[in-house]
């Protein structure tokens, strides 16, 4: 680009002084595709990642029939409703390679990155990273990551290798940060700027000033850390204009009271987990349907998930090491009650985003979703045979109600899929053995 | 077996040799299946080994420079030593990945998401607001405004200098700090409000990367021609977040101003001033927190019907009670680090009182625990007891496995992922007590390698249940707690605890973590001559925290700054990352 990178044009901007709240859709800008940005006139398009742990029993869980028509085997009964919102994928397979089996890990970072991980270190950012870059950076969160499991380290969403994006684990917080003081809500009765965002806006801008010493002080990998940091400020900036810039009305935003603090219960036991899940759940579609953000990102527990059944001595991940497979239903019935509840969890996420009315259809008709996990039988480590589910029409481009036999192909069509659907141009993804070119067509229009 | 393996481990042995092996302190590697091994790493090199041979004549050679992010407690340090401890700040910054050992060292590659600038901002805010409130106004701002809606650059620059020159750990040059009076003026005039330009302008200084990281900076060693050192600044800041986990002092700053740390005398009298402080407490408790991985209390719960006796404060005060006593014999009574493994000395709380079956009182209190109580050391402590063992259960194996990698540097593989559990899984079976569920892991030699090296000592602590509570038998089968540790033999936990503070790997192991956390990061291989150094001298001066804490400030390793290491081949890198969480697949 003639010496013009993303850096020195943040810089011009802000020595030029305005900054206005869209901004110029400049190659730059938009990770080397410059077709992103909605202009306002089609319905803006989300992403959801959605994440339980420790796969599934294939006999309880995989569908006797492909295609349509097929009958929803009993782990996975409460999708059924769902039929015509969601496609079942099974068989899929996250090669390794000569990487070793990391367990709990490697299964959902070869979904994730399509590279199968040496070690407890991630490859590459995750996709939804990538999505989030094209289709959500002019929002006020670039993207929303929360869990669960009441635990900020369970994020499965990584800016880069280092670089998890931090998780929001209580509701309290979470709505406090969505919805507190400096929500701009569009349908506020009157508007106007706050001095003090002015004000501070100024300061941050000189504080993005100090970026050029210090990047004279580090190394190269360093100063990726620092470019990191100063993309964030830019963001942030951004942020600060939002809060400045009257925001067009928007008739499904409408945030409900904050949670109470009695609601709020740490704690591994499976009711808690659903509560929370819920809670979470029901922040974030209302995240979405304020526009405050395009791609949100859930895990409903730990991939070693550690979520218990009362009564139960031992905690999910464990169990399914542990429990012995009933001789007569062919599988393990805790474990199998485990992940039970993880589909009810995510029948209730997909729902959430299907209540949101907008246009004539749903929000969902604007979103994809994928749901996907460790490991295919958990009991065994097994990268073979897993399981995914996707949600949503995004805008017309996904038909559902399939269920695909992956044929044992690689895990890494998920994120290939996801990422042409949301428009983020790929012609492949992963590496050696999960390197595709090949979206599920199946399930494309 | 892999590259890396294959140079470790220089064979596989049986137990008599790989006893010696330890004791030589160059090798670990244990058992008679090729498929596990434990690994003390990294090991000498020979290039190192000669170096450390060749002594004053050798390059010094200490830790790359870094750029550290500053932890959430060395944050909420540096704003509270300076503002005051009644700032209230309740902030969680993004998780780093525990690397070599430790959380702090994964804070020199972390990165910024835009989640956590956002983070950053709010708990700026928080910060400057309550600085800046009317009732801290009058200890913390050094002037008063001629006119309190309107800018008063002269108060402004005073407040900001002293603040600035404090939290970028530097004197800022004077064209920044007019930036920042000017910001504070320009908003004062726009809110008509002398304090809000400062609260705002604080604010903004609290976003920056100057000081949210620290990015060492080096120059040339006049001593050492062709070598490099920290310069003062970076040394100050690399002594102070190290023994106080905080941003240092003006005192420091003037002694890293005053050339007083690069100096052998005046650094250790500055050293000796540190020891000295209040602050040194904050600073052993956050590394040892950091070593025991004390951050998994976080999210510690218990089976409320498997222990009903684990109230919710217990896991917040079995932590607290570890660091107590930590602080107490280390710090306030200066023992032998050994003997914290072997004291009765403790301190509990009414909610710990319940688990250890003693009388309770309110708040803390100082007790020792009989000698027939079994309490010997912080092994039998309900933060040990309890983190490593299941939500309903204990877990010998866990318990062997954290013992070996916390607490002896040990790298305890983790289980191969296809085991078949049918054994234990045998719904007919009936184990009574851990002991047997084990033994019948054990039958699978896939499975025995790795449970040899974890259980023999985890059994020995079975005498206590998942939560800490103390027992002497499962599901009304006497408990077994005869044990080994890498080849001492004996019958109870009692033995356990003697044979762990015997063992050579426990001091070495804490100089070894010790060093890295000083210096922020993970150690290259070349810094093994220095650790050999500080393994002497804390042996000799008889195994002192403090007389290690400062020799290892005092080490010219400490303050050296090697080359940036080339990046590391494929095999030795998947070795020595350890997983951020570790995953537990064992019985």
């Amino acid at each position: 680009m003639n010496g013009l990178n993303r850096r020195r044009v943040l810089r011009g901007m802000l020595n030029g002084g305005a900054v206005t709240v869209g901004l110029p859709l400049l190659n730059c800008f938009l990770n080397g595709n410059g077709t992103a940005l909605a202009d306002g006139s089609a319905m803006p398009q989300r992403f959801g990642s959605w994440i339980w742990g420790l796969g599934m029993n294939a006999s309880v869980f995989v569908p006797k029939k492909t295609g349509k028509d097929f009958e929803f085997p009993e782990e996975i009964e409460a999708l059924a409703p769902l039929r015509d919102k969601i496609n079942i994928m099974t068989n899929a397979t996250a090669f390794r390679d000569n990487s070793p089996l990391l367990c709990h890990f490697s299964g959902w970072v070869v979904s994730r990155t399509g590279i199968a991980p040496s070690n407890r270190t991630l490859g590459s950012e995750t996709y939804d990273v990538k999505i989030a870059n094209q289709i959500s950076r002019t929002r006020r969160f670039k993207s929303l990551t929360v869990n669960a499991a009441a635990d900020a380290r369970v994020s499965y969403s990584y800016e880069d290798p280092n670089t998890p994006s931090p998780a929001e684990y209580s509701p309290l917080l979470f709505y406090s940060r969505l919805f507190g003081p400096d929500f701009p809500d569009p349908n506020a009765k009157d508007f106007k700027p706050s001095p003090r965002v002015m004000a501070r806006k100024s300061v941050l801008s000189g504080v993005m000033e100090e970026m050029d010493s210090l990047n004279k002080k580090v190394g190269t990998e360093d100063r990726a850390r620092l470019d990191q940091y100063f993309s964030g400020l830019r963001h942030l900036e951004q942020q600060f204009d939002q809060q400045l810039t009257k925001p067009e009305p928007i008739a499904a935003c409408h945030p409900a009271a904050s949670p109470k603090d009695s609601d709020m219960k740490l704690g591994n036991e499976s009711p808690l987990v659903v509560a929370r899940h819920k809670m979470m759940t029901d922040l974030l579609a209302m995240a979405v349907a304020c526009d405050q953000t395009r791609v949100v990102n859930m895990a409903y527990c730990a991939t070693f998930s550690n979520t218990t059944k009362p009564g139960y001595d031992k905690p999910h991940h464990t169990t399914t090491h542990e429990e012995p497979v009933d001789d007569k239903l062919g599988y393990q019935p805790v474990v199998s009650w485990f992940t039970r509840r993880s589909m009810e969890g995510f029948a209730y996420f997909v729902q959430a985003f299907a209540n949101i009315k907008e246009g004539d259809g749903t929000v969902l008709d604007n979103m994809f979703i994928v749901a996907d996990t460790d490991h295919g039988l958990a009991r065994m480590h097994a990268l073979d045979g897993m399981p995914f589910i996707t949600a949503g029409r995004a805008g017309g481009k996904v038909k559902n109600g399939y269920h695909i036999d992956m044929k044992g192909t690689t895990l890494a069509r998920a994120g290939l899929t996801a990422l042409r659907v949301m428009g983020v141009d790929t012609p492949r993804f992963g590496d050696r053995s999960n390197t595709t070119s090949d979206p599920i067509s199946e399930i494309l229009v | 077996m892999d590259l890396f393996r294959k140079r470790l481990i220089s064979g596989v042995t049986g137990g008599r040799k790989a006893t010696s092996l330890l004791r030589a302190g160059l090798f670990a590697a244990a058992i008679a299946l090729p498929a596990c091994a434990f690994l003390a790493l990294p090991s000498i090199t020979a290039a190192a080994k000669d170096a450390a041979v060749k002594g004053a004549d050798a390059p010094i050679v200490g830790a790359p420079k870094r750029l550290r992010l500053l932890t959430t407690q060395q944050y909420i340090n540096t704003i509270q030593y300076f503002f005051g401890p009644d700032i209230k700040i309740d902030v969680k910054f993004s998780p780093l990945a525990r690397t070599d050992g430790l959380l702090v060292s994964g804070s020199s590659i972390a990165g910024v998401s835009d989640a956590q600038i956002e983070i950053y901002q709010k708990v700026a805010n928080i910060v400057s607001t309550q600085v800046l409130a009317p009732e801290r106004r009058e200890t913390l701002i050094p002037c008063k405004p001629k006119n309190d809606k309107a800018a008063d650059n002269a108060c402004a620059a005073k407040f900001l200098g002293d603040v600035s020159g404090y939290l970028y750990r530097a004197p800022l040059s004077k064209d920044r700090l007019a930036n920042l009076v000017s910001d504070a003026g320009k908003a004062a005039d726009q809110l008509k409000d002398f304090y809000a330009g400062l609260q705002l302008t604080l604010e903004g200084v609290l976003m920056s990367p100057n000081v949210l990281f620290v990015a060492e900076t080096e120059e040339a060693d006049p001593k050492r021609p062709g070598q490099m050192r920290l310069d003062g600044y970076s040394l100050a800041s690399r002594l102070s977040l190290f023994l106080w986990n905080a941003a240092p002092d003006a005192t420091l700053r003037q002694a890293a101003a005053k050339g007083q740390l690069d100096n052998e005398k005046t650094r250790a009298k500055i050293v000796d001033m540190m020891l000295a402080s209040p602050r040194l407490e904050a600073g052993v408790r956050s590394f040892f927190d950091d070593m025991f991985g004390f951050d998994d209390f976080e999210t510690l719960a218990k089976d409320a019907m498997a222990y009903p006796y684990f109230l919710g404060e217990a896991a917040g005060d079995a932590r607290e009670q570890t660091l107590r006593t930590v602080v107490d014999q280390l710090l306030t009574k200066n023992r032998d680090y050994r003997d914290l493994y072997t004291t009765r000395e403790t301190f509990i709380s009414p909610a710990l009182a319940i688990i250890y079956g003693v009388p309770t009182t309110p708040g803390w209190r100082a007790i020792e625990f009989p000698p027939e109580s079994h309490r010997t050391g912080i092994l039998t402590q309900v933060s040990f007891l309890a983190l490593h063992s299941h939500p309903g259960r204990s877990s010998a194996t866990l318990r062997g496995k954290a013992l070996r990698e916390l607490l002896l540097c040990q790298k305890v593989p983790p289980p191969p992922a296809n085991v078949d559990f049918s054994i234990v899984n045998n719904p007919n079976s009936d184990y009574k007590t851990a002991r047997d569920r084990l033994t019948a892991h054990r039958a699978n030699p896939v499975c025995a390698g790795c449970h040899k090296i974890t259980d023999p000592m985890g059994l020995a602590l079975e005498n206590f249940d998942g939560a800490g509570q103390y027992r002497t038998e499962e599901k009304g089968t006497p408990i077994d707690p005869t044990g080994s540790l890498d080849g001492k033999d004996f019958a109870n936990v009692d033995g356990l605890t003697v044979a762990l503070r015997d063992n050579t790997s426990l001091p070495t192991c804490l100089v070894r973590r010790a060093f890295s956390y000083s210096t922020g990061g993970s150690l290259p291989l070349t810094a093994e001559p220095a650790l050999v150094e500080l393994n002497k001298s804390f042996a000799a001066e008889g195994y002192r925290l403090r007389g290690l804490l400062k020799a290892i400030a005092l080490n010219p390793a400490f303050s050296a700054v090697a080359e940036p290491a080339p990046k590391k081949a494929a095999p030795e890198k998947s070795a020595s990352v350890q997983p951020t969480k570790v995953v537990a697949a064992n019985p």
